[in-house]
């Protein structure tokens, strides 16, 4: 193959990324590149098109095929206590000093269908804080939030989590949390009265004030170094002085432009905390 | 077949991609063992590991080899003289500037990471300045990938199934990407040994 033939290649993958962006303003086109030729080598496979030539014309015409390919850019992984051994270090290290502050607000960036939004919930209830917390919990996909706002979620879901919840520290049995009804289980309604689901495009909005922890797990791996470095800066004026930051655990600040205006609190789970200054 | 006989050993070598499966961390360890920081392009390793390993095949590399060997983090960059080491139930990419990506999306052919998401990307960024080698294991990925990697004409190897614990993936490898053969690990070993001797040959010459 000659590298004349891959480079048409990466011209048509730019003008598809302008295309979307100048037709329906989602912007891809800071997203990470290799991940981002891979979903669409997907999405050109199953969408019977030859060429992104081909798709860039119809994305240009039809908003429906638009709509098909706008789920291969949003990710959606999540579970109950995923890395449970975060959890293990948030109980140490954070909950001490979230005590100290008589309400917070947590913001969960990226938090698609909601399950660790509800596992950090459920942590803060059996550490007696969640009273005092309010928790924003947003997502580019509404589907994915529409899911978290229900609390309902398939009850093998919750037979997984069950094991997580044990290795996160669990104080006593996840069924204390949830309804189970037939094939499915409801999160406690309790939790939904704190609990905010709402649209949030971190490529592209801007910050919904003053937050004491912010919670984004591989959502910035998405994101090429740029557009990760705004969005920390996004973080970084979002964040009340001596605030938490958790990321997902190989994401790191070490490469961004805003390394200095973190300290690790605990480096392997990702937890950092905004310097105060003097 | 001598090793001077090798297709493209005369070549520039701008990176070294290593994959394998079960089977394959005692081969890593025998193919490594001969190399310094003075390796003269990055290396990176996806090897399938339980997706709650944390970071334990690291560990036992390093303290085993004398070339530096780190886990690969978000946008760490591909060094010379060090093994990158693909996290567990994360995949691997590397971008046109040569920092490593991750992703956590769907498993392929049943891993995460998996070796052909990995050389897929390695091919379009290194291109002919690729060596990518697959070892042992029992699935068949990798295959697609060392497929890719010889497209872009990039140098394929793989271990010669007749001495892998789990032949199935070398063998695979080796159809899929049209090798006439494999290669031992001691072969390998050499291969690579020689690689570093002429880096740094090249660099006071």
């Amino acid at each position: 193959m000659s590298d004349g033939v891959l480079d048409i290649e990466g011209i048509e993958i730019n003008l598809l990324l302008e295309a979307i962006f100048q037709r329906y303003g989602y912007d891809f086109r800071d997203y990470a590149r290799a991940s981002v030729e891979r979903r669409l080598a997907q999405f050109l496979a199953d969408s019977g098109c030859g060429t992104f030539s081909e798709v860039t014309a119809r994305v240009l015409r039809e908003p429906q095929f638009f709509h098909q390919v706008v789920p291969y850019f949003s990710i959606s992984v999540t579970s109950l206590f995923r890395d449970p051994f975060i959890y293990l270090a948030l109980r140490e290290k954070v909950v001490p000093l979230l005590r100290t502050w008589p309400h917070f607000k947590v913001w969960h960036a990226g938090c698609a269908t909601g399950e660790e939004v509800y596992s950090m919930a459920i942590m803060l209830r059996e550490e007696g804080i969640f009273e005092r917390a309010r928790l924003y919990a947003t997502d580019i996909s509404q589907p994915a939030l529409e899911t978290g706002k229900t609390g309902i979620y398939p009850l093998d879901i919750l037979k997984k989590g069950s094991a997580a919840y044990q290795k996160a520290g669990g104080r006593g049995s996840l069924s204390d949390h949830y309804h189970a009804r037939y094939e499915a289980a409801v999160m406690d309604a309790a939790f939904a009265r704190q609990i905010t689901f709402a649209r949030h495009n971190l490529a592209m909005d801007k910050s919904f004030g003053e937050m004491q922890m912010i919670v984004c797990r591989n959502v910035l791996i998405y994101f090429n170094q740029d557009l990760q470095n705004l969005v920390l800066q996004l973080f970084l004026e979002s964040l009340d002085h001596g605030g938490f930051l958790c990321l997902g655990d190989k994401e790191t600040l070490t490469f961004s432009s805003v390394a200095d205006s973190f300290v690790a609190v605990d480096e392997k789970a990702r937890i950092y905390k905004k310097r105060v200054r003097r | 077949m001598t090793l001077m006989d090798l297709p493209g050993c005369e070549r520039d070598i701008r990176a070294v991609a290593i994959g394998g499966s079960a089977g394959a961390s005692g081969v890593l360890r025998e193919i490594l063992a001969g190399l310094t920081r003075a390796f003269p392009a990055p290396i990176a390793v996806v090897q399938h590991l339980h997706p709650d390993d944390r970071g334990l095949l690291v560990e036992n590399l390093g303290r085993a080899m004398r070339i530096p060997v780190v886990e690969v983090q978000d946008k760490m960059p591909a060094r010379p003289g060090q093994v990158h080491v693909a996290p567990a139930d994360y995949h691997m990419m590397v971008e046109r500037d040569g920092a490593f990506a991750l992703s956590v999306d769907d498993p392929v052919q049943w891993s995460r990471p998996s070796l052909d998401v990995f050389f897929l990307s390695a091919a379009k960024v290194w291109r002919s300045g690729l060596l990518a080698i697959v070892l042992s294991g029992a699935n068949e990925d990798g295959a697609a990938g060392l497929r890719a990697v010889r497209l872009r004409g990039g140098m394929a190897v793989v271990q010669d199934p007749a001495t892998a614990r789990f032949p199935k993936m070398p063998l695979a490898a080796m159809t899929q990407a049209g090798l006439g053969g494999g290669m031992s690990p001691g072969q390998i070993a050499v291969l690579l040994e020689r690689l570093e001797r002429r880096g740094r040959s090249g660099r006071s010459g």
